[in-house]
């Protein structure tokens, strides 16, 4: 048990004293730490300009660095782990870091106010020793806005130091053992437990407490909406949520698991999920997001919902008055950001169907940016095709309803029927008996409606003319 | 030679014009020790500044209650209009715009009052405190409405020439069209922010993040009632502005100033980002109606044109963007018989204001859609279209406002870009891809850029500078120009470097600052080096006809026999060369008693402007440029991508090609995001729901062009006498990007077989591509998408 916040920042062991545990890592860096080279852009986890790294220490002692938005990250979050920021580059003697160099020379730099961020996302792509390829290098840099260079010479110094054999890791500090810690101040308590027991003891007692996982969400409430919440459960110490099984036509996920630690078991045939979840958010974002945290504030947009509906997840929750139980997906959602989760309870694990060889899997995010933006409309369908007739169909839809929704009116309409244009083209009028979308600012109700059955008619292009161009990317 | 020459540059130093030199401070920028106004110490007991904004678009503000806010833990003051000393007044141009709504609201987000707490967080949870009574009244929200109800600004103004009436009934063709382009927020990626240090005897200094630091003296003067002397407005730096900290930033220093004079702390005004995008203006959405006459070769006859400004509630800078719209109406070609109306649209929106290009890209939009159109009807390629109605060379070359066009680089840009581009190989290859590809469909377009430089004003183009030399040779420099990021420092630090011939690392660049050059212009217009660059040239020349006056004495020679080179003054004697280290000679002249230091002064020659008649020599040249592009779009979901991109861009003689390079790249960028992803979405309420980068869609690096050629024009030295025969560089590449759209709508005509005309609203986001497509699926012409402001 601790009470303080104890990390290590830049290498150095740091205790924070005296803070509240729900102040954000920015606040506290360009406040109490006096580090203002990591900026505020948006605090909203979208421009980028507060990238910090966390450092593991991988064997060996290389360190690998998972960058994040330090906007979103809680200081009780930090807690135990490393950190390192713009600052903390520079050689011992004062030298700059071969990446801030490689940026300078290569006239990387105008306004210079995104630049840290993106010296801390280009550090962590270099130390990750990623092959110099340019898809990989704008993935990198998905999560950094920049609104002078138009970014063609940032690439080119990536480009570059990927091309270099050097390690340019600095030295890896041993990391604080993670410990349980209960982090307080006069208006928070933060709980981080470090077992199941523990969490399930706090969420009986505290069912009131914000249950935090990445806190890419609830992170806003903070970090934007400048809420101090009363009390904050903190769940991703505990080991048992951040395991992933493999199955036999099962996944299961830990609630915890990151998008980034989940990516490595998205192939295969579950490629259509793992090319979604490289759009979602950046990596910014996918090194503090979950699966779990995605079912838990239940957007109605929210990138993993139509892929677990697609998939037939079966929610796995545990309560400590009553021990475990799982929920089917389409019993989960129970209206606009309301779910069968109860108040005592929280989700373990998610176990998604993997897709069959044979079986149609295919997975769309329609966004006006491509990459970090949230979807107008998101579908995933999942077709057995048998003889050519539809034996099943789990078509679900993110963006065209209060939740995340399967359009069972168009299901309906494939099964059981030959598959061919004539179906499709049945199944993309019945959409329009499934959802009735909203007017926003990411689409209207009118495009929604018709992106969502061209999606429909672009699975049939891909299933009946392999190799043919239906998407901007494959040029 | 005792004077420098500033049309040849020596280059004998490291460092001087023409180099590509770095940004100044790159490496700070890099290691995070470029200090931004919220990165400096804090002064020991400053306060931080919360705004209270409007949470309706129009109403009557009956009463404002601030006694909750000023109960309120950590609040130390709390003021709203009536607190106000001076006047209740920031229009930049115009007057009567205020700073806290007094007795009526326009928009929502409009400043209502502020906050000054012993944080940031105090004084936001107090903002939230207090007491609105506002009668909500009807709003005009869009330029549609505003049109219908007849509310404007001003009254229209018109730049015409020949009579547009009688030509249009007389032309053997003719056609008429209606579109839109959206607004653009500029997302610099440092929000407003501004620290103001009371001083003695009511004197105030304000860090502001501002292009204009004179503005920011003047309007803080006006509002707190003090002298212009009482003020000094310092800026090292910006984090972005790209217009939107020209009258903007006046404001956001006038609250910290007011409330700084109020406490008698200091205190530090920063939005948040979700503040400064409703509080802050935006580039102006536009509404077009034209109606143009031509002939079967595709010659344009006449041109009758409205041009619908969305200007916000206020006057703001609308004027100038609005003239600037209408002076760019004509872009690269002659139109002999022209009307061009502009109405600056007045709604229950944020004030619209400067955005890079102020005004030109939506002028020069005009005519490209007109070209597609004419190019269709006739059954011609609009490059042939574009080709017959070029400004020529010594015939047909007077713009509608009555400059001739001297310095015509057009069909030299368009022909490198042609060439460069492989256009006429990839035209054929595109139709054949799109003819086999039923989905994904390619387009490829083109634009030439005629943009004119210098304010539209001609009392704003001035500039002074101030230089000393130090007795060991080092040299401070500092002028009224602004660093944004676009280098401008490097840039006038190079010209210095030239005219002492030392290398660039001698001269150091001070902060901006309304105490060291007064009285001067906005950091706008592209024109900062070129302005700033001549006023440091003169300082600097001036100190050296001294230098070498002395050196000629000291050393007994005839003043030509003194050279300045290498870091070194040269003095030719018969049987004697002599050679003193510039330092050396600096600290001769001191002994000498010789002033080292010199003000510099500029102002641009040979322009004028009548703004009654919209006639005059309004721009001192020209800056060229065409671009092309090509698109990719689907056309069952309307996303789009950009495959490759090839510029050409008139730079004169550049100062900095590494600079400029950047300058091209990231207009072009930022034009792209403006007629593509950057989408401001209003509520029926007028409340802005794009008010964050998540919902606000700047281009990544992934969006853009993986295939982009960016060249600047060789042996193309400015015609005029421009520092150096340099050219701006700032605005002009952002309008290159227009041949994204121009490619976006070739791509779509694909899909009726370039069979009808296309109608695509900016921003062309996959909604609006998709629309259009299913309209020309459907034969329809008029597409579904929601209008753009």
């Amino acid at each position: 048990m601790s009470d303080t916040i104890a990390f290590l920042l830049n290498g150095q062991p740091v205790t924070a004293a005296g803070i509240s545990p729900a102040m954000t890592l920015l606040d506290w860096l360009r406040g109490s730490a006096r580090l203002t080279g990591t900026k505020e852009g948006c605090a909203e986890g979208d421009c980028g300009a507060c990238t910090v790294v966390f450092e593991t220490s991988a064997a060996g002692g290389r360190p690998a660095c998972a960058p994040a938005n330090a906007c979103l990250v809680m200081m009780g979050q930090v807690h135990g782990r490393a950190v390192r920021t713009v600052e903390g580059l520079r050689a011992a003697d004062g030298a700059p870091h071969p990446v801030q160099r490689a940026l300078a020379d290569g006239d990387g730099t105008q306004c210079g106010y995104c630049t840290p961020g993106i010296i801390m996302s280009m550090y962590a792509f270099a130390v990750g020793g990623e092959p110099p390829e340019a898809a990989l290098i704008h993935d990198a840099l998905a999560g950094n806005l920049c609104r002078c260079t138009g970014y063609r010479p940032i690439v080119a110094a990536m480009l570059t130091l990927a091309q270099q054999s050097d390690d340019l890791a600095v030295p890896a500090p041993d990391r604080i053992p993670p410990a349980s810690a209960v982090l307080r101040d006069s208006a928070t308590r933060f709980d981080a437990p470090a077992s199941m027991d523990a969490l399930m003891a706090l969420r009986r007692d505290f069912p009131d407490a914000w249950l935090l996982a990445g806190g890419t969400d609830l992170g806003l409430r903070v970090s934007h909406d400048r809420e101090t919440p009363a009390h904050v459960v903190h769940v991703a110490g505990v080991p048992e949520l951040q395991l992933v099984s493999v199955m036999r036509e099962r996944l299961r996920i830990g609630a915890a698991v990151t998008y980034a630690d989940l990516l490595p078991y998205l192939g295969g045939t579950l490629e259509p999920v793992g090319a979604m979840v490289r759009r979602l958010g950046a990596r910014q974002i996918r090194t503090l997001g979950t699966v779990g945290g995605n079912l838990g504030t239940a957007s109605p947009i929210g990138d993993t919902l139509p892929v677990l509906l697609a998939l037939d997840a079966a929610i796995h929750l545990r309560s400590a008055a009553r021990g475990p139980r799982t929920v089917g997906i389409d019993d989960y959602f129970l209206g606009y950001r309301r779910t069968a989760l109860a108040a005592d309870e929280v989700i373990e694990a998610i176990d998604i169907k993997v897709p069959q060889a044979g079986e149609l899997f295919h997975v769309d995010k329609i966004s006006k940016r491509r990459d970090q933006d949230i979807s107008a409309v998101l579908g995933a369908c999942r077709l057995r095709i048998e003889d050519g007739v539809v034996r099943t169909a789990r078509l679900a839809f993110g963006g065209m309803a209060a939740t995340p929704a399967r359009a069972l009116r168009a299901e309906a309409a494939l099964i059981g029927q030959g598959w061919s244009e004539a179906t499709v083209e049945r199944a993309a009028a019945a959409l329009a008996d499934d959802f009735q979308p909203l007017d926003d600012w990411r689409g209207s109700a009118a495009y929604r409606l018709a992106v969502a059955g061209n999606l429909l008619r672009r699975l049939y292009l891909r299933a009946t003319q392999p190799g043919a161009i239906v998407e901007v990317d494959q040029l | 030679m005792t004077a420098a020459d500033p049309d040849q540059a020596p280059g004998t130093a490291r460092g001087g014009v023409h180099s590509p030199q770095r940004h100044d401070s790159a490496l700070k920028h890099t290691t995070g020790e470029a200090t931004y106004i919220d990165d400096m110490a804090e002064p020991s007991g400053l306060l931080h500044a919360a705004l209270v904004l409007s949470p309706v678009a129009h109403g009557r503000l009956r009463s404002v209650d601030l006694s909750a806010v000023r109960a309120s833990a950590g609040v130390v003051a709390a003021i709203a209009a009536a607190d106000i000393p001076g006047r209740n007044d920031i229009a930049p141009s115009s007057s009567n715009e205020p700073l806290f709504a007094d007795g009526l609201v326009e928009h929502v987000g409009q400043p209502i009052a502020a906050i000054a707490a012993v944080s940031m967080d105090a004084a936001r949870a107090a903002a939230k405190k207090v007491g609105l009574d506002i009668e909500a009244l009807p709003a005009i929200l869009t330029i549609d409405a505003a049109l219908e109800k007849g509310s404007l600004l001003y009254p229209p103004s018109v730049v015409a020439r020949g009579d547009a009436a009688a030509a249009l009934a007389q032309a053997p063709r003719r056609l008429s069209h209606s579109f839109r382009v959206g607004g653009q927020e500029h997302f610099y990626l440092e929000g407003q922010v501004a620290l103001a240090i009371p001083g003695e005897d009511g004197d105030v200094t304000i860090h502001s993040s501002t292009q204009h630091p004179t503005e920011v003296q003047h309007i803080v003067g006006r509002v707190l009632g003090l002298d212009y002397n009482q003020i000094t407005v310092m800026v090292r730096r910006m984090g972005g502005a790209f217009g939107g900290k020209e009258s903007n930033a006046s404001w956001v220093a006038s609250v910290a100033a007011l409330l700084a004079r109020q406490t008698g702390r200091p205190v530090k005004m920063r939005l948040p980002r979700s503040h400064d995008m409703v509080a802050t203006g935006k580039r102006h959405g536009f509404l077009y109606r034209y109606d143009v006459g031509f002939d079967d070769d595709g010659r344009v006859l006449a041109l009758d044109v409205t041009l619908a400004a969305n200007g916000g509630h206020s006057v703001d800078l609308t004027p100038g963007v609005l003239g600037r719209a209408l002076t760019h109406v004509d872009n690269t070609y002659w139109v002999p018989h022209i009307r061009c109306t502009g109405l600056a649209c007045k709604t229950n929106t944020v004030s619209n204001t400067a955005f890079r290009g102020f005004g030109g890209p939506q002028g020069v939009v005009v005519m490209e859609d007109a070209i597609g159109r004419i190019a269709h009807v006739l059954g011609k390629t609009a490059e042939a279209v574009r080709a017959v109605n070029f400004y020529g060379e010594g015939v047909n070359d007077e713009t509608p406002y009555g400059q001739k066009v001297e310095d015509n680089l057009i069909r030299r840009c368009v022909a490198q870009v042609t060439q460069e581009s492989s256009w006429a190989q990839r035209r054929v290859e595109i139709d054949a891809f799109n003819r086999a590809s039923p989905v994904i469909k390619r387009g490829l377009g083109m634009f030439p850029l005629k943009f004119g430089i210098s304010f539209n004003i001609p009392s704003m183009n001035q500039a002074g500078a101030l230089v000393h030399v130090y007795s060991d040779g080092s040299i401070r420099l500092n002028h009224g120009g602004t660093e944004m990021g676009q280098g401008l420092f490097v840039k006038v630090a190079q010209v210095v470097a030239e005219v002492f011939q030392v290398d660039l690392e001698r001269i150091r660049v001070t902060p901006t600052s309304t105490g060291e050059v007064p009285n001067t212009s906005p950091t706008a217009a592209s024109t900062g080096s070129d302005l700033n660059g001549w006023a440091a040239f003169v300082a600097a020349n001036t100190i050296r006809q001294r230098m070498a006056a002395f050196a000629a004495g000291h050393f007994d020679v005839p003043e030509d026999a003194i050279a300045f080179r290498d870091n070194h003054v040269h003095v030719a004697r018969p049987g004697d060369n002599r050679v003193v280290a510039f330092g050396e000679l600096a600290r001769l002249c001191h002994q000498g008693r010789v002033s080292l230091s010199s003000t510099g002064f500029y102002r641009t020659p040979k322009i004028h402007w009548d703004p009654q008649a919209m006639k005059g020599r309004p721009f001192f040249y020209f800056s060229y440029g065409a671009a092309v592009a090509e698109v990719a779009i689907d056309t069952l979901t309307g996303e789009s991508r950009v495959l490759r991109a090839d510029l050409v861009q008139d730079c004169g003689r550049s100062l900095n090609p590494a600079v400029d390079l950047g300058q091209i790249e990231g207009a072009f960028a930022q034009g792209m995001g403006w007629l593509t992803c950057e989408e401001l979405w209003w509520d029926k309420d007028g409340r802005l729901r794009t008010a964050g980068p998540s919902t606000y869609k700047i281009p990544g690096s992934r969006d853009m062009p993986p295939v982009f050629n960016v060249r600047m024009l060789e042996n193309a030295p400015a015609r005029e006498a421009t520092i150096f025969r340099s050219k701006a560089i700032g605005e002009p590449p952002l309008m290159l990007a227009t041949a994204v759209w121009t490619a976006l709508k070739d791509a779509i005509a694909s899909v009726a077989d370039h069979a009808a005309p296309v109608t695509l609203d900016a921003p062309a986001t996959p909604e609006r591509i998709l629309m259009a497509v299913q309209s020309l699926r459907q034969g329809r012409s008029a597409p579904l998408a929601a209008p753009a402001e």
